[in-house]
């Protein structure tokens, strides 16, 4: 039974890779090979779990393949099965599968068909090693497949304003949570000294054991997880970014953000809950945070006056309620309203449009349901202060902005002074000296050398922010990225001896992707003349080649799992010491903006109304 | 002295400004788009306010000052005559009518292979743009989404449970009182806020303090309005016609265009704090006038001849086939029955199939509203229902009583979904549920209460008040019901335009239509456009009371038309998605006529079986090869499936308006594509039943056809893109995603089978006669006169054909010979997607 746990997440992948090589007018192929994908996976999970269920529901647990081995560290695949999995697998499959149906209709004479399902396909992948996943790291994989997906499918329609935004938008509130579990797995790496297994984080002793000594970096590790889970199922402060992503065509947006996607956040709770079952204060802050979203989602579901956004705010107090029934300990419960709420939103988003013919019939007959809301009861002053936060969704969108986005462009316009010479003149010089530094013994003094990992890796940020807020050269903005990782590098091989091979496992994809992105720039550049990254040039619309090769190097340098960057990545991270808190900051710190300044670059330049006015355009606010 | 008297000071010092701010809001609700919330949404010519220009004068001024795309693009006009759509004889004609015979080829070659510059930017934004450019500031992004969902808020129909909390009697002094109310604020400075609560400061001030110069006053407005001239155009729809909000929200353009400055000051305050200059003060050099004349370029004129060879290819194989087609046997045997539908193009190949299963029946068409002109208020409604076109006020109320169907409930659509407590219960109850009617509408669809039919608009079961009687008080200033004179009155002026005053048959369907469909919020434009987006179901049944009324037959006889005792009228709906006919009042037949009534309901329902299979050549999903029964179930599964974004494609390739006789047209095969008003010349020598008939037809065939020409050539600025993302606001309109502007016009999926022409409209009569007629009324004539819909006169006797331009009739001679003819289309049907061309069938 074991051995067909990888067949689960393999099938999707299979349907998705199949999937790419259709010519895009076989339109009936395309949603008979995801239909047929979709379907067969519910079936066989349907065939397995009865299986499971009639074998006394074990917990399954299964080493794929070791990717990295060194030493002291090891970076496997691993897949897990128990109660969890094949709740989230029955709703997964049996949603993805009735969603690709509605839309082989639905998406009929579509641009963007063939796009629609590679994307559901690949979502439906993510989702599934998600859900599989045994370690964090198989987790992770997953986890960053979800998140690139969603952009996808939220800038479905690239060639308008408000969704390219609206999917940076969302992209951005992924990074902190992708952070959150970076960050997680570097502090488990130094509480566990190995890449620990789910199930082995249900033996309460070993657990108890460890957290004992380590404390503190014990609650550091659930804060972490915590924080990726509310940014993934849009708890509070990041509510804001479901109903923005509501942008797709309206059965991506029932499946994604209605159902599934939302509510991976919890499965990441439920999955680590025996990890912190025993720290009470981490119990605590999970239901207080759940119980402060229901409460402020339900209020501005409340006075939500289109249709999705009321229901992606109502599932959201649903959610809150979920993560005080895991805080809570009541695993069953929680599966079953995840169950519950998952068919309710995505039945109502695709009934949506029907609301209009309803509730006018309803109101004409008199049984309006705007009957006396409770609120009429508060005191005026009270109930319009209400009333107004719930209006302005208590500021959480410009919150974000105003928190996240504004300090770094605050610091990226202080940077002004770097200019292209500056970068010749002083940062590559600069960097020879320490690559120097770190190869010629004694050359620094000892106590200057604990700085420099800190001191590179700052280098590293300041690259990366002046990537992000550049105004002007798309290229240049680029190679200041790839140059990030260069002094990230650098600093972390000040950290530690270990071999070169792995800084070249790291350095490898972010090289031949970040060569294979110079490409693309200096070709749309010698075509299109005008990179300027101060605007939407819409470029996939005219070249939707150079578009999605462009989009794979952007995944390779980001670190995305098809590149062995991404063990790299984990592997810098676990020549992090655990005293060097700053050090972790400012790496992960410059691995978000990275991925923001990158995801940047590639909407600007390949998404949103095309420059030239030549083709039909939408008005920028549609 | 006190406050208001200061106020009243300043309004009586003589205005040194040239700023009018009311002219200028007049200029700009003439400008912003005119549709009416999704209940009422009917069609109406986009580009109204450019209809007292020519027709390319006045898309291309809209062009060029919009931005919008007015035709097709230079290389789908090339791609159209590569295919031969564009047939070369009527391009070359239409060269030589335009630039002379002797310019054929240099402009041939032009049309083919000339290269243009396409970009160039409108005028619109101009001003406004400068924020970006040189403030580095993008206002749109700080101020829309805030400004949509309070505007949405407020206008809210019913979606929100918690709806706006303050009321008053204008959007501005709801928003003050909340201000006022709230420890909150909508703005994050002082200056805007003090502003809002003061009430007293007018838009003219505020420009000074957001844009300086007065001379950029007008064009800065509306560049901002035109920023969303979805949310625009609906509020100065609301402020014209309050009425079409069933919870009302008075709202005016002027209180929009304040909010929306004082928020934009308060961006900028809170961006730059107090050091910025008014945005004018600061301009390089002053934009160009908004409204200056446009110059026609080169590239205009090729479009336009283009446009007119693509309008001429089609309109030459119809004239043609006018001309072309034998004279029709004269039938001596008496009909079996006669059936008025509407003059909607959706009924147009219905009739032909029922004319050729029996081909003793005859067919007439003439405005779905059946010349009742009234209101219905259905059992238990809490407000009236108009059921005729929009311009028309009724004095009229028609009522239902007796009704006997319950209306279903839909818990899916509960609010206490909403609650995190009754949520909670919710989504584990009926969440589960959900799951299984999810299973249910992908794999059974069926009718349900999310379900739009046209058969709920009325109970068949229950009674109308059609005629007055001394017992009924006037209800809201309306009569209940019509006298038997001004019952006679109407039926004689029905019976009078379609020409049908003798030979009656035993029984007279009158059949009025609506549509189906699920998960569709445009579900009004595709009912009846005569009964203002409603199904003409009450307006059948009511003329059909009215006609078989023992009094009205007396007072008709006495104005020569004899009805014989034994015929009756039978109303009747035909819902054009399901391809489904309801008959009405069956109970009242006689023996005789019920016979004949079961044997005619058979040939209805063999008809609408072909009209499905027909209907289904257009749907890739439905393989029209087979049979006509077995497609039929499929286009009825279709208006109920919730994954159906075309349930029906409606008016898409409309291109015809025939005023005239059956005969004129019966043995054409039009496609669907034609509007057929019947008319008989002969007993309207002078022309007034043909005014009456152009003066309804125009607007309502001329508005359906140029809103899917707009939304068919710019489907992203003029049309409502594609529907699939469409998100509900407010129950009044659409929007992409949740912060977007509205989007009027028609979405991709209602016009991507459309050809963009305009409606040529075809009548029988002597020129002269209907030039007077065209001529009586100035709003229809503007139509004409300006070319914002054609028109072809055919000569009763002679047959010759006549084409309105430049105010006269002139001979015209169709550019082609002949069309070919065949025995029998449903060949052609089985196999195409496309536009068929026009046939004789032999």
């Amino acid at each position: 039974m074991i051995a067909l746990l990888n067949y689960f997440v393999l099938f999707p992948l299979l349907g998705f890779l199949i999937s790419l090589f259709i010519p895009a007018r076989r339109e009936s192929l395309i949603s008979t090979v995801a239909i047929g994908t979709a379907g067969l996976h519910l079936a066989g999970a349907l065939f397995f779990i009865g299986m499971w269920l009639f074998s006394g529901r074990p917990t399954l647990d299964m080493k794929d393949v070791v990717l990295f081995e060194s030493k002291s560290y090891e970076f496997f695949i691993d897949f897990d099965f128990d109660r969890i999995t094949a709740v989230y697998l029955f709703v997964g499959s049996f949603l993805t599968f009735l969603v690709t149906l509605y839309s082989r209709h639905y998406m009929h004479r579509e641009t963007g068909y063939k796009r629609f399902f590679n994307t559901i396909l690949f979502f439906y992948f993510g989702y599934t090693m998600t859900i599989f996943s045994g370690n964090l790291e198989t987790l992770f994989i997953g986890w960053e497949i979800l998140g690139i997906s969603s952009f996808l499918l939220i800038a479905f329609y690239r060639d308008r304003y408000l969704p390219v935004k609206n999917a940076v938008k969302v992209f951005s509130i992924y990074r902190i949570g992708d952070i959150g579990l970076i960050l997680a797995m570097w502090a488990s790496h130094h509480l566990w000294h190995a890449n620990i297994t789910f199930l082995q984080l249900s033996n309460s002793e070993l657990v108890h054991e460890h957290l004992q000594t380590h404390s503190f970096i014990g609650v550091f590790i659930s804060l972490m997880i915590l924080l990726a889970a509310a940014a993934k199922s849009a708890q509070l402060p990041f509510s804001s970014w479901l109903p923005r992503a509501m942008e797709g065509p309206t059965p991506s947006s029932a499946i994604f953000y209605g159902s599934l996607s939302v509510h991976v956040g919890v499965f990441l709770l439920l999955r680590t809950f025996p990890f912190w079952e025993h720290q009470i204060s981490v119990r605590l802050l999970t239901a207080l945070l759940g119980a402060f979203t229901a409460l402020v989602a339900t209020g501005i579901a409340r006075v939500q006056s289109s249709v999705k956004s009321q229901i992606a705010y109502a599932s959201i107090s649903q959610i809150g309620l979920i993560f005080i029934e895991v805080a809570a300990g009541f695993e069953n419960l929680a599966l079953f309203h995840f169950a519950g709420n998952a068919f309710l939103r995505t039945y109502q988003l695709l009934v949506s449009p029907s609301v209009v013919s309803y509730l006018i019939r309803e109101q004409f007959y008199g049984s309006s349901t705007r009957g006396q809301s409770i609120e009429k009861s508060y005191p005026q002053r009270l109930r319009n202060t209400f009333y107004m936060l719930c209006l302005k969704e208590w500021n959480l969108d410009s919150l974000l902005y105003r928190t996240l986005w504004n300090p770094m462009k605050w610091a990226g316009s202080k940077l002004n002074f770097l200019t292209v010479s500056w970068v010749l003149l002083f940062f590559v010089p600069m960097y020879l000296l320490g690559v120097f530094a770190r190869y010629s013994e004694g050359a620094i003094p000892e106590n200057v050398d604990a700085y420099m990992p800190v001191f590179f890796a700052f280098i590293g940020l300041v690259m990366v922010l002046k990537a992000f807020t550049k105004r002007k050269k798309a290229r240049m903005s680029w190679l200041l990225i790839i140059m990030n990782h260069l002094w990230v590098a650098l600093a972390i091989s000040f950290n530690e001896q270990f071999s070169f091979g792995q800084i070249m496992l790291y350095l490898s994809g972010i090289m031949v992707f970040g060569g294979i992105g110079l490409i693309c720039l200096t070709r749309i550049k010698a075509l299109e003349k005008d990179l300027d990254l101060d605007r939407f040039h819409g470029h996939s619309l005219t070249r939707p080649k150079l578009a999605f090769i462009f989009l794979l190097a952007c995944l390779g340098v980001t670190g995305f799992p098809i590149t062995p960057t991404f063990i790299g990545e984990d592997l810098i991270f676990s020549h992090i010491h655990e005293n060097q808190v700053v050090l972790a900051f400012f790496v992960s710190l410059s691995f978000i903006i990275d991925g923001l300044a990158i995801i940047r670059i590639y909407a600007r330049i390949f998404l949103g109304p095309h420059v030239k006015s030549v083709y039909e355009t939408a008005y920028r606010s549609s | 002295m006190g406050d208001k008297e200061l106020i009243d000071e300043r309004r009586m010092k003589p205005q040194k400004s040239t700023f009018d701010e009311y002219a200028v809001i007049h200029d700009l609700k003439h400008y912003l788009p005119a549709q009416a919330p999704l209940k009422d949404f009917i069609h109406h010519n986009t580009l109204h306010a450019f209809q007292d220009l020519s027709f390319y004068k006045g898309i291309q001024r809209a062009s060029a000052i919009f931005g919008y795309k007015v035709s097709l693009s230079l290389d789908e006009y090339r791609r159209l005559y590569a295919t031969k759509r564009i047939s070369e004889p009527v391009l070359k004609q239409v060269i030589a009518r335009r630039k002379g015979p002797q310019a054929v080829a240099t402009w041939t070659d032009k049309l083919l292979n000339g290269s243009y510059e396409t970009t160039a930017l409108p005028r619109i934004g101009a001003i406004r743009s400068f924020w970006k450019k040189k403030y580095r500031v993008d206002l749109d992004s700080l101020v829309h989404p805030l400004l949509f969902r309070i505007l949405c808020n407020y206008l809210d129909q019913g979606i929100s449970m918690w709806s706006f909390p303050t009321v008053a009697t204008s959007f501005l002094g709801a928003l003050r009182e909340l201000e006022r109310t709230s420890y909150s604020s909508f703005f994050r400075t002082k200056r805007a806020r003090t502003l809002l609560l003061s009430g007293t400061v007018t838009i003219g001030e505020l420009l000074t303090m957001v844009v300086g110069n007065e001379i950029c006053f007008e064009h800065y407005l509306f560049d901002q309005q035109f920023a969303h001239q979805g949310w625009s155009g609906m509020v100065s729809v609301i402020e014209d016609q309050p009425e079409t909000m069933l919870d009302p929200k008075p709202i005016m353009l002027h209180d929009l265009i304040v909010f929306e400055l004082l928020l934009e000051l308060d961006a900028l305050d809170d961006q730059f704090g107090k050091n910025w200059l008014p945005l004018c003060t600061q301009l390089p050099d002053k934009p160009g006038d908004l409204f200056s004349p446009v110059i026609e370029r080169e590239l205009d004129e090729v479009l336009s001849i283009w446009q007119d060879a693509f309008e001429w290819s089609y309109y030459d194989q119809v004239l043609v086939g006018l001309q072309q087609e034998p004279a029709l046997p004269i039938d001596e045997t008496g009909k079996s029955f006669q059936a008025m539908f509407c003059i909607d193009d959706r009924e147009c190949s219905l009739r032909r199939y029922l004319e050729h299963l029996d081909p003793r029946s005859e067919t007439f068409g003439t405005p779905g509203f059946f010349g009742v002109v009234t209101y219905f208020q259905p059992e238990g409604g809490q407000f009236y229902d108009k059921v005729c076109p929009a311009p028309l006020t009724p004095t009229h109320l028609i009522k239902e009583e007796g009704k006997q169907t319950k209306r279903e409930r839909e818990l899916n659509f509960t609010k206490h979904a909403q609650w995190f407590h009754s949520g909670w219960l919710i989504s584990q109850t009926l969440g589960f549920w959900s799951a299984a009617k999810l299973v249910m509408t992908i794999f059974r669809p069926a009718m349900s209460s999310a379900t739009a039919t046209s058969f709920r608009h009325m109970d068949k079961a229950a009674r109308l008040t059609v005629e007055h009687t001394p017992a009924d008080m006037p209800e809201n200033g309306l009569e209940v019901g019509f006298m038997v004179d001004e019952m006679a009155v109407r039926v004689e002026g029905l019976l009078k335009s379609i020409g049908l005053v003798a030979d009656f048959a035993p029984l007279v369907y009158i059949v009025g239509h609506g549509s189906s469909s699920v998960n569709n919020p445009y579900y009004a434009a595709y009912d009846c456009g005569a009964c203002s987006g409603r199904a003409g179901s009450v307006n059948s049944r009511a003329m059909s009371y009215m006609a078989n009324h023992v009094g009205v037959r007396t007072m008709l006889r006495e104005r020569g038309i004899d009805i014989p005792d034994t015929t009756q009228f039978v109303g009747a709906l035909h819902d054009t998605t399901r391809d489904e006919a309801a008959f009405f009042d069956e109970q009242t037949l006689t023996a005789v006529n019920r016979a004949g009534h079961q044997k005619n309901e058979t040939t209805f329902a063999h008809a609408l079986d072909l009209n499905a299979k027909e209907r289904s050549r257009r749907f890739m999903s439905i393989d029209s090869k087979a049979d006509a029964h077995h497609i039929h179930e499929q286009i009825r599964t279709r208006s109920v499936s919730l994954f159906e974004p075309r349930p029906e494609l409606n008016h898409a390739t409309n291109a015809l308006t025939i005023v005239g006789p059956r005969s004129l047209t019966k043995q054409l095969f039009l496609d669907r594509r034609a509007f057929l008003n019947s008319y008989d010349y002969r007993i309207d020598p002078e022309g007034n039943l043909l005014t009456n008939i152009l003066d309804a037809a125009t607007p309502v065939t001329g508005g359906v056809n140029l809103e899917y020409y707009f939304s068919r050539v710019d489907n992203q600025k003029l049309g409502a893109g594609t529907k699939l993302p469409h998100n509900v606001m407010g129950l009044f309109g659409v929007a992409n995603g949740i912060d977007g502007d509205l989007r009027p016009g028609l979405p991709s999926q209602m016009v991507e089978v459309h050809d963009p022409i305009r409606m040529l409209f075809i009548v029988e009569h002597n020129p002269d006669v209907v030039l007077n007629a065209i001529q009586r009324n100035p709003a229809t004539y503007e139509w004409y006169i300006n070319e914002w819909v054609h028109m072809i006169v055919i000569d009763p006797v002679t047959r010759q054909l006549y084409r309105f331009q430049n105010g006269a009739f002139t001979r015209y001679t169709p550019g082609l010979d002949h069309i070919d003819e065949t025995k029998d289309v449903t060949p052609l049907l089985e196999t195409g997607h496309d536009n068929l061309p026009v046939l004789i069938m032999a």
